[in-house]
């Protein structure tokens, strides 16, 4: 039975800006398709970086979505996210501005900040002094500006933070932001992620601890989750923000409703620093209690969009992890790593892939792991490769882990057919 | 500082900065109410007029930059090497160093 207080949460806008595309359509056709975003950088000189390769936005212009002003003076991600909230909440067809302040609340969460925008200044302090800092620094890095920039433009007064866990913050984000939704303290949120990284120093600090991929000839290949030949993570940006919204307030008003968060599940590795637990003790409990809140059976589940990020240790992590929790069950579900294709958002990451969760069981269609050709041993389950695949599933997890043993799943519901 | 100071420059590198049109960039604008540029905003386009201009605005000077004129007078002393008067004509017209020692308004 659901340890949950009945109040239900549903997804009523979605607002991308990825390296797949900036639209429901583009996005959704191209994890279908399996179609790669991920390419050589372009954004800065890579000679020196073992890793040159990355999932960039493109064709992204700030000032498409908001006043000349506000795009000089925030950050990339903050960019990302504001122009991802606005289409989230046309879509949805909310107007903040029009209800109580305390109704809607804002969580854009981020993994890093405004990294670019540190690199940035650090050089002009050495190169030029203190004097030519720019005043717009703080804010452009702190991490919760997404947040408060959101809350400014949208005028969504609520409850307003951001919710840090590297890889997993936007799946604990859009988690508690439901469970704020859940005890009353807003009739919606709009939740998601947000990352702008892919920079000098943030790439060749991941290429230090090789993490990432180095298969540069190659990009779009690069990203090869559960296959023997992948070599790390590739780098991916953008926002993905979602609204969310009490379920009858939604129904009342005649939303469309694109899906429910119907179950949250958090945990801790208590393990290391960026490796995960060998044997996934901590997702494995964050899946469990996931599926508690969401008062299902294992059997229930149909699909899971896998953290999945392309490097050894998670994957075969996650395998066994996935197997502790669904036992038999395992062999039947359809997995998939949609980062194969959209690659590594860092903080968006958990945004993006609730959304592509959300999309695959509301179209009845799951998208595939892509580069998977010479499956890992170690990851014996049906990861959907290479192919999309029609499938009638209710219900879904998503997976998030990031660096510091930060676990969370979310369930995600199909919406009512009627 | 010794090239001729061009009001029109001050103009786009104030609307670039303050995210207005160049139009908008006239002497009797108030940064906070017409230019709606807040502290951040002014530090930042100070720091631009230093580079371009290469001059320095002394700290306490700071505290007195009201209006776009009051930058503009600052230039004019730093070239001149004291205020200057005379001319009537007006920024808008992107005419050469209009002078706004007579235009001096509280804020």
């Amino acid at each position: 039975m659901s340890t949950s207080n009945g109040v239900r949460v549903a997804v009523t806008g979605m607002g991308f800006v990825t390296p797949i595309g900036h639209d429901t359509e583009t996005v959704w056709s191209n994890l279908i398709e399996g179609v790669s975003g991920v390419g050589p950088i372009t954004r800065f000189d890579t000679s020196q970086h073992s890793a040159k390769i990355a999932a960039e936005v493109k064709n992204f212009d700030a000032a498409d979505y908001m006043d000349r002003k506000t795009a000089r003076n925030i950050g990339r991600f903050c960019q990302f996210a504001l122009a991802a909230s606005k289409m989230a909440v046309e879509q949805s067809g909310l107007v903040p501005a029009d209800m109580d302040p305390d109704d809607v609340g804002v969580i854009v969460s981020t993994a890093i900040g405004g990294m670019e925008e540190i690199e940035k200044n650090q050089t002009i302090l050495l190169e030029r002094g203190v004097r030519r800092v720019s005043p717009f620094t703080v804010p452009m890095m702190i991490p919760d500006m997404g947040s408060g920039i959101v809350a400014m433009h949208l005028k969504a007064g609520g409850p307003n933070y951001s919710v840090v866990s590297a890889c997993a913050s936007s799946a604990h984000g859009i988690g508690e932001a439901a469970e704020i939704i859940k005890r009353g303290d807003a009739i919606a949120m709009i939740a998601g992620g947000t990352e702008a990284t892919i920079t000098p120093l943030t790439l060749g600090a991941f290429c230090q601890i090789k993490a990432v991929s180095e298969r540069n000839d190659e990009p779009e290949k690069a990203c090869r989750p559960f296959d023997i030949g992948r070599d790390g993570f590739v780098m991916g940006e953008g926002a993905v923000m979602l609204v969310l919204e009490e379920y009858d307030h939604a129904r009342k008003r005649g939303a469309r409703i694109l899906g429910e968060i119907v179950g949250y599940g958090a945990s801790a590795d208590m393990y290391h620093y960026v490796a995960p637990h060998p044997e996934g003790a901590g997702a494995a409990r964050a899946m469990k209690k996931a599926l508690q809140r969401a008062g299902i059976q294992p059997e229930q589940v149909g699909y899971i969009n896998a953290h999945g990020t392309s490097t050894k240790v998670g994957d075969i992590a996650e395998t066994k992890a996935i197997k502790e929790v669904f036992g038999e069950h395992a062999g039947k579900l359809a997995i998939s790593s949609t980062k194969s294709v959209h690659a590594h958002l860092l903080g968006g990451a958990g945004a993006i892939e609730a959304a592509a969760t959300m999309l695959a069981i509301g179209r009845g269609m799951l998208p595939p792991t892509i580069n998977l050709d010479d499956q890992d041993p170690e990851c014996d389950l049906d990861y959907v490769p290479n192919k999309a695949r029609k499938a009638d599933v209710e219900y879904a997890l998503s997976n998030s882990f990031g660096f510091g043993g930060h676990n969370a799943t979310l369930v995600i519901r199909r919406p009512d057919p009627n | 500082m010794s090239k001729e100071l061009d009001f029109k420059e001050l103009q786009q590198l104030a609307a670039e900065i303050l995210g207005v049109d160049a139009a908008e960039v006239e002497l009797d604008k108030s940064f906070a109410k017409d230019l709606a540029a807040d502290s951040l905003d002014l530090v930042e386009l100070i720091a631009a007029v230093e580079d371009k201009y290469d001059v320095e605005l002394p700290e306490e000077r700071l505290e007195t930059m009201k209006r776009i004129g009051d930058l503009w007078t600052f230039l004019e002393e730093e070239q001149g090497g004291g205020p200057r008067g005379g001319s009537a004509e007006h920024g808008r017209e992107g005419g050469r160093a209009p002078s706004t020692q007579a235009k001096k308004q509280e804020v």
